[in-house]
């Protein structure tokens, strides 16, 4: 274990931090090549972590304005803005970019990676040339898969869920669908290696004192996230390959062109099976839209505790309900399947139900954390409360989709359109940007200007609703989804135009997320260590952390070392009995401040606890 | 050659004035009411509460009872909007309560002082409640989903059975008993013909890609598969014309792959089948709307697959196949 713990960079060496004992004097060496070199070169958790974030939120801004060319054609029926092969193109690489190569490698690759080895305490991922190999694959999946719009024939245009057969090369000859699929080949191994290596380093990485159950919840969810990863991606990789052999090497996996006539009875040897790469797909895609919620689940779970001033309510439940979530997340794919008529409509139906109970006792958690707190509303802050609301709508739209005679006339309707991106967006925007705005401290040592992310926040909520809301009822008066024109005699025109207006405030709102990142660049405003006084290890250690990230860790007797240490006076409580839960079985005074014993945070001055010593320089 | 088929070339005139009757329809729906109301915190709580109580009237005030959802015309499609008004009330009181707690959290807790709160961490029994609770909930949700999901799939002995082809861009309606055959020539809209207040047995399926086979008026909707013919039975109670339309993305012209089903009284239908079984084909004309396309009409963005020739053929195998099931 020890050489692939050890960062191969110079002075290396196993640094596992121990209980605040003896600490290598490290920050002053030099550790290899700085300027570009550095990014393309380095095997350190938090450049790769920062190259995937800028790469994915890059990917992200490309794929809002492929999103802008779609509302923009749909503001008339008869829309000429782009040509109907244009459109298809659009929607399937704006959708293929925000689930593969934007939400997915924002959240496991770049924050992740950032912030789980800070918060564990370790020195850096497990793997870290794993990690650095998982960086460049997704950059040139990423590449492979823009490149499509520059080939012959465009990009792929079969929908992010490249149903066969219109998969096959019958119906879908050019070579932007074969990029397609080399690009999430490429992007599905960067993901197992992340997932690989997330899971290994929670198991193996942490400080003394960190156990499972101390943890931070962002932690918990990106080691469920990094199994579900393990189970999910797999299933999609092989499915690629079988579909890349019937593209191009004959074989009749799921093509079905030419074995059957259009009504005699199909020859069962000669026939792929079209349902198969459906069944294949969601058994990785439902998995894999949890794999874009629980990390972002995570982040508002750091949020809230820290701008509340209080702890995550409900901690350990919060923990089994993540589970359950994941356990439940691969028993339910054939609910996208309800209308083909091949799937036993009850069972999934009712696992697709009862995935709403875990996820309702996490907003019971969340709101248990903010009650009776003290609440800042700095920008991080807004953003997870905007999470909140899009979630809870995205949520009750999508208990209605689990009951199949309801899904039977909403089911690709724009009516799925507003739930899916009220359920993604508010956990991949909202959720994305709340940490963002949240750990850029951290990242950077500098502050981002709350003035310019409030306006980010309340454009981006207000045109949310106006382009999600308009979908909903588009959608339940019968418009299809992928469509490029429609009837105009429907009255379907002034909700597309209402919807388009809102994408357009969204747009308008991400105008200021880059200003205030040139704020930051050209007029830095210090953040200090620990600006929020959160909770979590990460904020112990400097702004932007050490090469290996810390010099000294304070004693972790609770899910939040840092807090305790800053205010030993006021741990964690279980409701009425007032005991702390940093030292069950011990009893303590009532409520904060409460006289605690000598394993308690709760006792004195910290005796006990690691003096901290001054930012690392 | 023993069904009528229709594949005349489009110009021809038309037997029924298509356009008009889709016009006509009574699936489409003003644009009435509001979308729900953006929920929003505010500066003070009681106008969020008060906003909140107005939206959610003015919601419920003009969409009773179909919350916005077509109104259905067939017996499945009512079984399923008695779901779906079940479902709306029980999303929307569910919604509504988490809401207000978020809104009060918000706006009751927001920073008062330095004061550190009291820093709680667990409460078993609500611990407990909430998690229960959410079960009944969706046990009893479940139930009611089971009992109406058995009626809308049922499969009561047809009076008439219509075979129902996909095809990349079109549909073709087969009337198995009556030997009549409808095709909507590649991106025209054909026309299915069905008798009011009788079990209806549609066999979908697929000469291609996938497809999905959607009336709105119908709140029914099924995907056209190949190799899998998908059974299901549609009993519509209203006479009319209705829009339906293509719902699973099935290629270039997918958003065009409309079609219109048309529910008429039994002798009416007993006229229409003896016409189109003796007569001459059914003919179709180009819409209005196809022709305002512009540069996106199928002859300036053709790939492979659309060009007429290939229809013809396309056309040419139907008339040929089996009658199927
Ligand atoms: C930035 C603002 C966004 C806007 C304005 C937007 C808008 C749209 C529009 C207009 C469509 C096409 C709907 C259709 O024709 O059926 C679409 C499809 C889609 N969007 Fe977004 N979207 C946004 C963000 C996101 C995000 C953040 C995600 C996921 C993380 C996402 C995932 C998808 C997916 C998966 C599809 C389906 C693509 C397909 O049909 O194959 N979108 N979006
Ligand atoms: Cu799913
Ligand atoms: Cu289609």
């Amino acid at each position: 274990m020890t050489d692939v713990i050890a960062p191969p960079a110079a002075g290396g060496g196993s640094l596992i931090p121990g209980m605040g004992t003896e600490h290598v004097a490290h920050a002053h060496e030099d550790h290899g090549p700085t300027g570009l070199m550095k990014w393309i070169t380095t095997t350190d958790h938090k450049v790769i972590g920062l190259s995937y974030m800028i790469t994915a939120v890059a990917l992200f801004y490309i794929a809002g304005l492929l999103a802008l060319g779609i509302r923009v054609q749909l503001t008339t029926p008869a829309g000429t803005f782009i040509s109907f092969q244009q459109f298809n193109q659009l929607f399937t690489m704006h959708g293929s970019i925000m689930m593969y190569l934007f939400a997915g490698p924002f959240a496991f690759g770049g924050l992740a990676n950032y912030v789980v080895p800070l918060q564990i305490g370790a020195p850096d991922m497990a793997f870290p040339r794993l990690n650095a190999l998982s960086y460049w694959l997704f950059l040139g999946g990423a590449t492979t898969m823009l490149m499509g719009f520059f080939v012959g024939g465009g990009a792929a245009d079969f929908g992010w869920v490249a149903y066969a057969p219109l998969s096959t090369t019958t119906y879908t000859p050019g070579p932007g669908e074969d990029l397609w699929i080399m690009a999430l080949v490429l992007t599905g191994f960067s993901a197992i290696f992340t997932g690989v290596n997330l899971v290994a380093t929670i198991f193996y990485l942490r400080a003394p004192g960190m156990t499972m159950f101390r943890m931070p919840i962002f932690t918990w969810n990106m080691l469920v996230t990094g199994i579900l990863i393990l189970i999910a991606f797999p299933v999609l990789t092989a499915a690629l390959v079988m579909l890349f052999a019937d593209r191009h090497f004959g074989t009749m996996i799921y093509s079905v062109t030419g074995c059957h006539t259009v009504t005699g009875t199909p020859d069962a040897h000669a026939c792929g099976s079209a349902v198969l790469w459906q069944n294949l797909f969601w058994f990785f895609g439902h998995p894999e839209v949890y794999i874009l919620a629980l990390p972002y689940f995570g982040i508002v779970t750091e949020i809230f505790p820290v701008f509340s001033r209080k702890p995550v309510f409900g901690y350990k439940g919060m923990v089994f309900a993540t589970m359950s979530i994941a356990a439940l997340s691969t028993g339910v794919w054939a609910h996208h399947m309800f209308t083909t008529g091949t799937v036993l409509l009850p069972f999934f139906s009712l696992m697709s139900l009862l995935i709403a109970v875990p996820t309702g006792i996490k907003f019971f958690n969340w709101i248990g954390t903010m009650w009776r707190g003290q609440l800042v509303y700095k920008t991080p802050m807004l953003m997870a409360i905007g999470f909140l609301f899009a979630f809870l709508m995205g949520g009750v739209t999508g208990v209605m989709l689990a009951a199949p005679p309801i899904d039977f006339f909403v089911h690709t309707t724009y009516f799925v359109v507003a739930h899916f991106h009220q359920v993604l967006f508010g956990t991949a925007v909202f959720g994305g940007f709340a940490g963002l705005y949240y750990w850029y401290p951290k990242m950077f040592g500098r502050m981002l200007n709350d003035r310019l992310g409030k306006w980010h926040f309340w454009l981006l909520f207000v045109g949310f609703w106006l382009t999600y809301m308009p979908q909903y009822i588009l959608g339940l008066h019968g418009m299809p989804r992928r469509v490029a024109s429609y009837p105009s005699n429907l009255g379907w025109q002034s909700w597309n135009i209402a919807s388009t207006i809102g994408a357009f405030m969204i747009a308008a709102s991400f105008m200021f997320l880059l200003a205030n990142f040139w704020m930051s660049w050209r007029y830095p405003v210090p953040a200090g260590d620990n600006p929020w006084d959160a909770h979590t290890l990460e904020w112990f250690t400097t702004s932007p952390p050490p090469h290996h990230n810390y010099t000294h860790l304070p004693t972790i007797r609770s899910e939040r070392p840092t807090w305790d240490y800053n205010h030993p006076q006021s741990p964690n409580i279980r409701h009425g009995s007032g005991r702390t839960r940093a030292a069950p079985g011990h009893s303590n005074g009532h409520g904060p401040g409460g006289s605690g014993n000598g394993a308690a945070p709760g006792h004195g001055n910290g005796s006990g606890m690691e003096r901290r010593e001054g930012p690392v320089s | 050659m023993s069904q009528p088929v229709d594949q005349s070339p489009a110009g021809t005139p038309l037997s029924t004035n298509r356009d008009a009757a889709v016009a006509g329809s009574p699936a489409a729906p003003a644009a009435a009411g509001e979308p729900a109301p953006a929920p929003r915190p505010r500066r003070s709580r009681w106008l969020g509460a008060a906003v909140l109580a107005v939206g959610g009237l003015l919601l419920a005030g003009c969409q009773i009872p179909t919350f916005s959802a077509t109104k259905p015309t067939t017996t499945q499609g009512q079984d399923a909007i008695k779901l779906w008004q079940g479902f709306f009330i029980a999303g929307a009181i569910v919604f509504v309560i988490v809401f207000c707690l978020i809104a009060w959290a918000v706006f009751r807790y927001r920073r008062r002082s330095d004061a550190i709160p009291q820093q709680t961490q667990y409460h078993t029994i609500l611990e407990i409640v909430y998690t229960a609770v959410p079960v009944v909930i969706v046990l009893v949700l479940f139930a009611f989903t089971f009992v109406t999901e058995n009626n809308v799939d049922a499969l009561p002995a047809p009076r008439l059975t219509v075979t129902v082809t996909g095809f990349q861009w079109g549909w073709r309606f087969h009337y198995t008993t009556k030997n009549v055959t409808v095709i909507g020539v590649e991106l025209q809209d054909p026309q299915m013909v069905i008798p009011v207040h009788e079990a209806v047995r549609i066999n979908l399926q697929s000469h291609d890609v996938i497809h999905g086979f959607y009336v709105p008026a119908f709140d029914f909707s099924r995907y056209a598969q190949p190799g899998i013919i998908n059974k299901f039975t549609i009993t519509p109670q209203s006479t009319g014309t209705y829009h339906g339309q293509c719902t699973q993305y099935c290629g270039l012209y997918h958003s065009l792959m409309r079609f219109r089903v048309k529910v008429v009284s039994a002798t009416q239908f007993a006229a229409w089948v003896s016409t189109h079984h003796s007569s001459g084909p059914q003919k179709s004309v180009p819409t209005v709307e196809r022709r305002a396309l512009g540069k996106s009409t199928p002859s300036s963005t053709a790939t492979p697959n659309s060009n007429a020739s290939t229809h013809t053929s396309t056309a040419a195998t139907y008339q040929t196949g089996s009658t199927g099931l």
